[in-house]
């Protein structure tokens, strides 16, 4: 599995590729990641690169063949869909995050805009979040909603259970009620959007 | 054996210490900063390990250490070597008694740094023997190695990640750890003492040294050839993986040469590569090292192979290689079309441009600004430095004429004003580069009755590479309290006669002891004091009262702040980056800036 991550410093995205690529290890899958960092941390852009498999051998995955490309913010998203394989699927925050640079030209972007194309040329799941971090009490949230989509959707080599165990591990205990919570809310999008599709 | 699941620079922290490591020492510097962090956090708790004041300090210490049979560790950045050249370029005449690493982190792209320099291109002018990763397992496995050849040959060596080993984490099994005495002793000899007679005899061994170890290293398991076809590749690092992958996807074979040790060179083993071939690619980042020592062994032994890669202008000159180049390059080597790996988007709206910024809350903006605003109507040359505050090049602020290396706007604002008379010469440096090289720039320039204006930007911490400790905060990297080193006393002991210490976020304050700095005929030092967000609680939150917002976007266009956003044709401050410094409230000309309300604060962010 190829699996991409990318967003805006300050996001969570670096914690999230590490829940996914050690509850991967957990279960003895081969994992290798790769993060882009530097200077971005400082409101860039930030993209993780995690693969699984037996043999991998670029840290980076390479263009066209990601399976999975997890958005924290759509702009970020569209930015990276060339690395998305043919039949590879789009989960996305639908949030745009103005760069400072915009609210100096005045310059902003449509988010809609940005999904619109996302979904043009890919599966797409654009996921409100901003709603489901609102109601779950946390801006800092937004990751593990992301993480629940991605695993309903099949996307990642592992169960909710084993996702869950890893977080309890890893991250500190007063936060794994609300990371738990969160993903099931990000589960949830996924099935009702399939249901819905059913109909 | 246990696998982790580790970062390649935490994978070369426990590999450090699993080949018992007793001494660590460092200065911060991307990619390089977590491999000293890490030993910090793991230290089983006999070893020494240190933020120094900068790496010419953190490598003669590890060099001390050493002398006693103990084995140091030292890390930096690429850039960090040039300031440790001095001492390194002895040491290896010298030598040492206990294994001695210099870890040093190539940042190719660069994707965080001033230069492209290559450090194998250094490890061979300094004749030191050097360690090419290509994947942080191989890191782990083979910085034990580097202190076993170290300690063989009495020598320093060079260990020398990229950015894509030190940041890239895979599953490290672990080694048994060595277990060493701590029963390390000095023992007096004139070998320690460099004198021209004894750097002539050493000069020689290290002549002789290059060709034993040469053979050693044709046949050490880093380094390898695997056969398949006349068609030769020969690649270092990470490049070795952008092969093998690009390989994979064209669905196609190649001899293949992975150079783990660029100096010495495996001469036996490239001679063995070059009988098997006909033609070679070399994919490297940063200098043709490959290139160059095989063309070099072309000539020496008469070989017909043709060598291609940088020096031919086959593959890229600068920058950092990705599978796609490689891809690119090894498909028209081997004359194997290569169909876009993806569909291009052309149908895609503009995307964001995200330039990394100051902070909301950032001291550094308050202090720019104040040095902008006194300085208006007035000619300044403002020098910057390498920290975050290099970043205050950026519009609206535009407040970095110069940047150098680190310590360098010091000195160089007393030039510009020697020569250009005209301008009132300003330097601005952070905490920690002022310990690490700025000191000596401000004695110069008491000395030479040279006219400046140096401003301290004293946020208590050395904040772009992830806030490290460092000389002026009270407290090491082992945790203990240590005398705060006053960068107010330092100044006062060269000889300075203008001192001002003021707290950059009160504007009006700041903005009066800038005029009296530029006014003063002599060196003048402002240390503008004020905390870095992250190392400090936010004050309270701050709100645009709508009613009174006219519109008129100074606040935006004059701060820049990350946390000002146009909404609605009103200013708008963002309620999850906003961190209460208030700065905006002196820019507003129509006071509809304040705190949310006087006595609620924000939360603290986890």
């Amino acid at each position: 599995m190829n699996c991409l991550l990318s967003g805006v410093g300050g996001q969570g995205t670096v914690l999230a590729s590490k829940l996914i690529a050690r509850t991967a290890m957990q279960k003895g899958i081969n994992v290798r990641t790769a993060e882009t960092i530097g200077m971005a941390q400082r409101g860039g852009c930030v993209v993780s690169h995690v693969r699984t498999g037996d043999v991998i051998h670029s840290p980076l995955i390479p263009l066209g063949t990601a399976d999975l490309i997890i958005g924290f913010e759509p702009s970020e998203a569209l930015r990276v869909l060339p690395y998305l394989s043919e039949n590879g699927i789009v989960i996305t925050s639908r949030k745009n995050i103005d760069p400072v640079t915009a609210s100096l030209s005045g310059d902003t972007f449509d988010a809609d805009e940005m999904i619109a194309c996302l979904s043009k040329h890919a599966k797409t799941y654009a996921i409100d979040t901003e709603a489901i971090a609102k109601q779950i009490g946390s801006t800092r949230v937004v990751n593990m909603i992301l993480l629940g989509a991605a695993l309903e959707a099949g996307a990642l080599p592992f169960s909710f259970e084993e996702l869950a165990e890893t977080i309890k591990k890893n991250v500190k205990p007063q936060f794994f009620e609300m990371n738990v919570q969160s993903i099931k809310a990000g589960m949830k999008v996924i099935a009702d959007s399939r249901l819905k599709e059913e109909k | 054996m246990e696998q982790h699941f580790l970062m390649g620079n935490e994978a070369i922290a426990y590999g450090a210490m699993h080949a018992g490591v007793r001494f660590v020492s460092g200065y911060p510097g991307t990619p390089s900063t977590e491999v000293v962090e890490t030993i910090a956090k793991s230290n089983p708790g006999n070893i020494h390990v240190e933020w120094s004041v900068n790496e010419k300090t953190a490598l003669e210490i590890a060099a001390g250490a050493a002398m006693t049979g103990a084995r140091a560790l030292v890390t930096m950045k690429q850039v960090g070597l040039n300031v440790a050249s001095d001492p390194l370029m002895s040491l290896s005449y010298i030598g040492v008694k206990g294994g001695m690493v210099v870890m040093v982190a190539d940042d190719p792209g660069p994707i965080s740094s001033q230069t492209e320099q290559d450090t194998r291109t250094f490890a061979k002018y300094g004749k030191l023997m050097c360690f090419d990763p290509s994947t942080p397992e191989e890191a782990y496995r083979m910085i034990i190695d580097a202190f076993e050849f170290s300690e063989k040959y009495g020598a320093p060596v060079i260990f020398r990640p990229t950015t894509r080993i030190c940041h890239g984490c895979a599953n490290i099994t672990f080694v048994e750890p060595k277990t060493q005495s701590d029963d390390y002793h000095f023992e007096k000899d004139p070998k320690w003492v460099i004198f021209p007679r004894l750097s002539y005899q050493n000069h020689v061994k290290l002549e002789n040294r290059e060709l034993e170890v040469s053979d050693v290293f044709s046949s050490y398991s880093c380094n390898s050839v695997t056969k398949a076809g006349r068609k030769g590749i020969a690649a270092n690092g990470t490049n070795v993986t952008y092969a093998n992958e690009a390989l994979s996807l064209l669905g196609t074979e190649a001899t293949l040469f992975k150079v783990a040790t660029p100096y010495p060179f495996p001469e036996k083993l490239a001679l063995d590569f070059l009988s098997s071939v006909d033609e070679v690619l070399c994919i490297e980042e940063l200098d043709p090292v490959i290139e160059r020592e095989l063309i070099f062994l072309c000539g020496k032994h008469h070989l017909s192979v043709n060598i291609h890669g940088k020096l031919d202008r086959t593959t890229s000159l600068a920058g950092e290689n990705s599978v796609e180049s490689v891809r690119k390059w090894i498909g028209e080597y081997l004359a194997i079309p290569v169909t876009p790996s993806s569909t291009a988007i052309t149908d895609a709206p503009k995307l964001p441009v995200r330039p990394p910024v100051l902070c909301a809350g950032c001291p550094h903006r308050a202090s720019f600004f104040a040095v902008k605003e006194a300085m208006k109507g007035r000619k300044g040359v403002f020098c910057g430095d390498i920290g975050c505050y290099t970043l205050g090049n950026a519009m609206p602020l535009d407040m970095v004429d110069t940047c150098l290396c680190m310590g360098a706007g010091v000195a160089m604002a007393q030039g510009l004003h020697e020569c250009d008379p005209s301008t009132v010469n300003f330097a601005f440096v952070g905490d920690s580069t002022f310990f690490h090289t700025g000191i000596p720039g401000l004695i110069n320039a008491v000395y030479n009755e040279h006219r400046m204006v140096l401003v301290v930007l004293d946020n208590s911490t050395t904040a772009m590479t992830g806030h490290q400790p460092h000389p002026g905060i009270g407290r090491t990297l082992m945790g203990e309290v240590s005398e705060k080193v006053s960068i107010e006393k330092i100044c006062q002991g060269i000889g300075v006669k203008h001192i001002a210490k003021v707290n950059p976020l009160s504007l009006t304050e700041a903005k009066k002891a800038v005029t009296e700095a530029a006014d003063f005929d002599g060196v003048s030092v402002i240390i503008f004091e004020s905390p870095c967000i992250a190392v400090t609680k936010p004050g309270p939150m701050h709100v645009v009262n709508e009613a009174k917002c006219i519109g008129c976007k100074i606040c935006i266009k004059k701060l820049g702040c990350p946390a000002l956003v146009w909404r609605n044709n009103k200013a708008h401050i963002e309620e999850s980056l906003c961190y209460g410094c208030a700065v905006c409230t002196y820019v507003c000309p129509k006071d509809a800036i304040g705190p949310e309300n006087a006595t609620s604060m924000k939360g603290g962010k986890a």
